[in-house]
């Protein structure tokens, strides 16, 4: 036992009679192992037939299972459907094969281990172990070999071949990584301070692609807005299907026709048309679409954690975990009276970043 | 049963007839046995009957718990099997298509490919939404089993000396399973795993200093790019399960060094290991227990339908659906990113500083981990114990680390509730301001209440372990003293149900072990600030502590009638002289 190990002031307790310390020993031994209770099919032979043929049929089950999963594989069609009381419909096809695959694995498993606990030995059996640590032979040994080999080695004597050594191994890795860490990517650049908004680009409709008309935007109607060129069929044609995803992504605008009345905010009436106003619909939290608008309150909702935007005070954070208002898009009517950007986003879109101060 | 032990029948027959005792399998076990050919074969080669002789008759104890390891053992077979099968259909590119699979709603809809491929297997390739709810639900099944396995191995102290390293690479091992599960998961592309790599991208944009080349690196550039998912593959199929199995490995190889803790019991100590031998009971129970694991998960996936990718769609950065979670085991983190109030982001001399992001998902996952990973080493500061430790806590008996491990998991319960709390709010019609100020609040309120209710607890578990073993079972008789006293015959506990509640060491607080340090004249000496605060901590830790019975508490109660000297002392419990032996059945409520 690990007693001996205890430390000597562990023992005495003031709360005790001193004479019953004496006379009994500090604590109570080990009885050691109780004894083995047979199980039924230890003494009874019915009792191991009956498991016996208990683990037979589980395992029976097991290919069963493995022949029908064979069957259906190969016999029922792919979308076979059927309808099951409680869970509705479903893909026949899938729920045998999986149904199959569990009594085919499960058979096996549950028969092995009932066959364990009812036939095989259930007598406990002691291992002994051994400290961890090394007898102190093979330690003094190891010290031996580390310190002839340090000699051998001659480092002690030529500390040059240490430092060179050591700087060497330091320095061996950096390409690898520079080589990595380098290519993986190009640099930010202005990428982040900018999207593909242009003055005089028309506001599009997502994902349609047909501008819209500011006498058409009625009071409390919303629109989910691109900028032309970057959305439906030119887009299409023009874009790879990488830039179109890009642009997707930095570009997205929501328009909103309030009453001039509700607006709290001189610079935001001066950035819309007559009430309408277009705000980036990039999350300043970490991105997520902000698209539940809703009407009454005038309040813009994003589904990822909740940051609340408040379209009458020019998107500022009402509650959740985002920081910063939505930027504005500064938005006029061309000639023909659709809508159109006045000028990029003045401040980067979307999550923030380090440097965008 | 007992009464014809006499005469073995059964399978008990065998084994008695047999000198190998546990390993009888035939009948003529007399003749002495050989080995097969093959492994005489390779006896002769490689020594492989040295090995078997070794590995077959290792012990394992037995106790449920430790079946929880190897649930996340198997499961994480379970994935690398189907996972490679999944490799075999799945394309992890970008690049766009036009779908035109058996799927009739999204036909003719542009799409990635590797939505597409994911829209294939589940419709087109024969069983493959078999395999890919297989491979969903087992990588699910493993992160639960790693958790349980990791919070029984922290609530019974066995991460204590020899097994510290174990903990540390268990503890790597689970931040590995959740990196691998979030990066699976990121791989069909549809909307709601693409909404989850938007999020990545903004958690690493928010990080001080490169938080933008970080990105853009890890992207090949700006949000999305066609690189994330290719190279997210690489990092699921290669990179983490490489460092997984490795790590595995290792993992295993030490419990195999270190042989298997147990919990405490008669004839179990520190210097042994008590169980079944590997041939055959082990070798049964745990292979039969892996094919049990599988057809569970088997049965799951056939009727519980998991990640249905097709109801989202493809990934498009202008939608979102409303309600959308990640995995479980990523909850903690997002409801963490829900909590945090924007005013933590702030600009200093033109550079944006997002606490509000970085705090809850940069900061979040590696500074839990490293208070995972420290935790045996400051207990083991604490406590000074250079002792080995086979023998298991019960979490009872080590009450203010069961406390501390429940006051953490009450945090992560408020994190991840705080992840559906939209959910939450539609269900039951609150706000989810409020909701969320009410999570904000259980942050600092949960694991307050926590950590003395859980301690409490396990004093009074132990409290309750004593009058056990000092007043025994009560036996609802009842007797009439000459003095015209009724009580309630109690019957002692047996030896070995006593050991039990008696077996574990007597832990006391530095302060009141070492008193207050003086020197050679009776001054009290200065105590560093280091030895001061361990000091603190041992107090904090032992100070309430319950100590075991002694055989002199046990003589005590039983030979004075009265025994108010005794802590937990009831009034009428002690038997009085004569009456001790009534009843001593040992063995026979075993059944
Ligand atoms: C060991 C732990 C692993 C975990 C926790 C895990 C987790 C996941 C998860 C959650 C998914 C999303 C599945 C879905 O579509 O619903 C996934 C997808 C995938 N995994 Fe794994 N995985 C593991 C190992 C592997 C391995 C070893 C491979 C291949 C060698 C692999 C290959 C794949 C492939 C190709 C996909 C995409 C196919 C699809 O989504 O249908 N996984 N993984
Ligand atoms: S992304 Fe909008 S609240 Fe987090």
């Amino acid at each position: 036992m690990t007693d001996q190990n205890l430390p000597a002031e562990h023992s005495s307790d003031a709360n005790l009679p001193a004479h019953a310390n004496e006379a009994l020993p500090e604590r109570f031994e080990d009885p050691g192992l109780p004894p083995h209770i047979p199980r039924r099919a230890d003494v009874d032979e019915k009792a191991a037939k009956r498991a016996e043929l208990q683990v037979v049929a589980l395992f029976t089950l097991s290919v069963v299972g493995t022949l029908v999963f064979l069957v259906a594989y190969f016999l029922i069609d792919i979308d076979a459907r059927a309808y099951v009381i409680g869970i509705g419909e479903i893909s026949l096809y899938h729920v045998v094969l999986g149904l199959s695959m569990a009594a085919s694995m499960g058979g096996i498993g549950f028969g092995a281990v009932h066959w364990a606990k009812t036939l095989m030995p259930d007598t406990e059996i002691v291992e002994e172990r051994h400290p961890q640590a090394s007898p102190q032979e093979d330690r003094d040994g190891a010290a031996a070999i580390l310190r002839s080999g340090w000699q051998g080695s001659q480092l002690g004597r030529r500390p040059m071949i240490l430092q060179s050594a050591g700087v060497a191994m330091g320095l061996f890795s950096i390409p690898l990584v520079v080589q990595v860490a380098g290519s993986l990517g190009p640099l930010p650049g202005e990428e982040l301070y900018d999207t593909n908004w242009r003055r005089g680009l028309r506001l599009m409709i997502d994902p349609s692609g047909t501008p819209i008309k500011a006498s058409d935007v009625t009071l409390g109607s919303v629109f989910h807005v691109m900028p032309e060129g970057f959305i439906g069929e030119p887009a299409h044609e023009n874009l790879t299907a990488e830039e179109e995803m890009k642009a997707k992504a930095e570009d997205q605008v929501i328009l909103v026709r309030l009453d001039p009345s509700d607006v709290k905010s001189q610079k935001q009436l001066d950035w819309g048309v007559d009430g309408i106003v277009a705000y980036s619909k990039v999350c300043t939290h970490v991105g997520c679409p902000v698209a539940l608008y809703e009407q009454q309150t005038h309040h813009l909702l994003c589904p990822c954690h909740q940051s609340t935007f408040d379209m009458t005070e020019d998107c500022k954070v009402i509650f959740g975990p985002a920081k910063r208002a939505l930027p504005q898009l500064p938005i006029t009517i061309d000639d023909e009276g659709y809508l159109v950007a006045d000028d990029s986003f003045r401040e980067p879109v979307g999550p923030s970043f380090w440097e965008r101060g | 049963m007992s009464t014809n032990s006499g005469i073995p029948q059964g399978a008990d027959s065998l084994r008695t007839s047999s000198s190998a005792g546990a390993t009888a399998t035939t009948e003529k076990a007399d003749t002495s046995p050989k080995l097969a050919a093959p492994i005489v074969w390779s006896d002769e080669r490689v020594g492989t009957a040295k090995g078997m002789r070794f590995l077959l008759k290792k012990v394992f104890p037995d106790h449920w718990s430790f079946l929880l390891g190897e649930v996340a053992m198997y499961s994480m077979v379970i994935c690398l099997i189907t996972g490679t099968f999944l490799t075999f259909w799945f394309v992890p590119s970008m690049g766009h298509v036009e779908y035109n699979g058996s799927f009739v709603p999204l036909k003719g809809v542009g799409m990635s490919e590797a939505y597409a491929s994911t829209l294939d297997i589940s419709f087109d390739i024969k069983g493959g939404l078999l395999i890919r709810q297989l491979h969903h639900w087992a990588a699910l099944l493993f992160i639960v089993g790693i958790a349980l396995h990791m919070a029984r191995v922290f609530f019974t102290g066995a991460f204590r000396k020899p097994r510290e390293i174990n903990w540390v690479i268990g503890a790597v091992l689970s931040l590995l399973a959740i990196i691998e599960g979030f990066a699976g998961y990121s791989l069909p592309d549809d909307l709601l795993s693409g909404t989850g790599i938007r999020a990545m991208a903004g958690f690493m944009q928010s990080a001080p200093v490169i938080g933008s080349y970080m990105t853009f690196f890890v992207f090949g550039g700006a949000f999305p790019g066609e690189s994330i998912i290719p190279r997210l593959f690489i990092a699921h199929v290669l990179i983490v399960p490489a460092l997984l199995v490795g790590l595995f490995t290792a993992h295993i190889v030490l419990v195999a060094v270190h042989k298997h803790t147990q919990f405490p019991g008669p004839g179990r100590t520190d210097n042994n290991v008590v169980g079944f031998p590997l041939m055959p009971v082990y070798m049964a129970k745990a292979g039969g227990f892996f094919f049990i694991v599988f057809g569970i998960t088997a049965l799951i996936s056939a009727l519980v339908q998991i990640n249905p990718v097709w109801v989202y769609g493809p990934y498009d950065p202008t939608q979102v659906t409303a309600g959308s979670q990640p995995d479980f085991y990523m909850w903690f983190s997002d409801g963490a990113l829900r909590l945090l109030p924007g005013w933590l982001e702030f600009t200093v001399f033109g550079t944006t500083w997002s606490f509000n992001i970085f705090l809850g998902s940069l900061v979040l996952l590696p500074l839990v981990w490293a208070i995972i990973i420290a935790y045996p080493f400051l207990e083991n500061w604490v406590t000074g114990d250079k002792r080995e430790h086979h023998i298991l806590d019960r979490p009872r008996n080590a009450p203010v680390r069961t406390a501390i491990g429940a006051s953490a998991i009450s945090i992560y319960l408020v994190l991840a509730l705080a992840c559906v709390n939209d959910i939450i709010a539609i269900k039951f019609g609150l706000s989810i301001n409020d909701l969320t100020i009410l999570f904000r609040a259980m942050f600092f309120i949960a694991p307050i209440i926590t950590f003395p209710v859980v301690k409490r607890l396990c004093i009074s578990l132990q409290r309750a372990d004593r009058d056990l073993v000092l007043h025994g079972t009560e036996t609802g008789r009842i007797v009439r003293t000459p003095e015209g006293e009724f009580f309630e015959v109690h019957e002692p506990l047996d030896e070995y149900t006593r050991y039990t509640l008696v077996q574990h060491d007597r832990q006391e607080p530095l302060s009141a072990l070492e008193g207050v340090p003086t020197d050679e004249h009776g001054v009290r000496k200065p105590m560093s600030l280091g030895y001061k605060t361990r000091r603190a901590l041992s107090d904090f830790y032992f100070k309430d502590q319950i100590q075991p019975v002694t055989p002199a508490e046990l003589a005590a109660a039983h030979s004075h009638g009265e025994h108010d000297a005794l802590e937990s002392g009831h009034n009428h419990e002690a038997l009085p002289s004569g009456q001790e032996q009534v009843g001593i059945d040992q063995g026979s409520s075993a059944k």
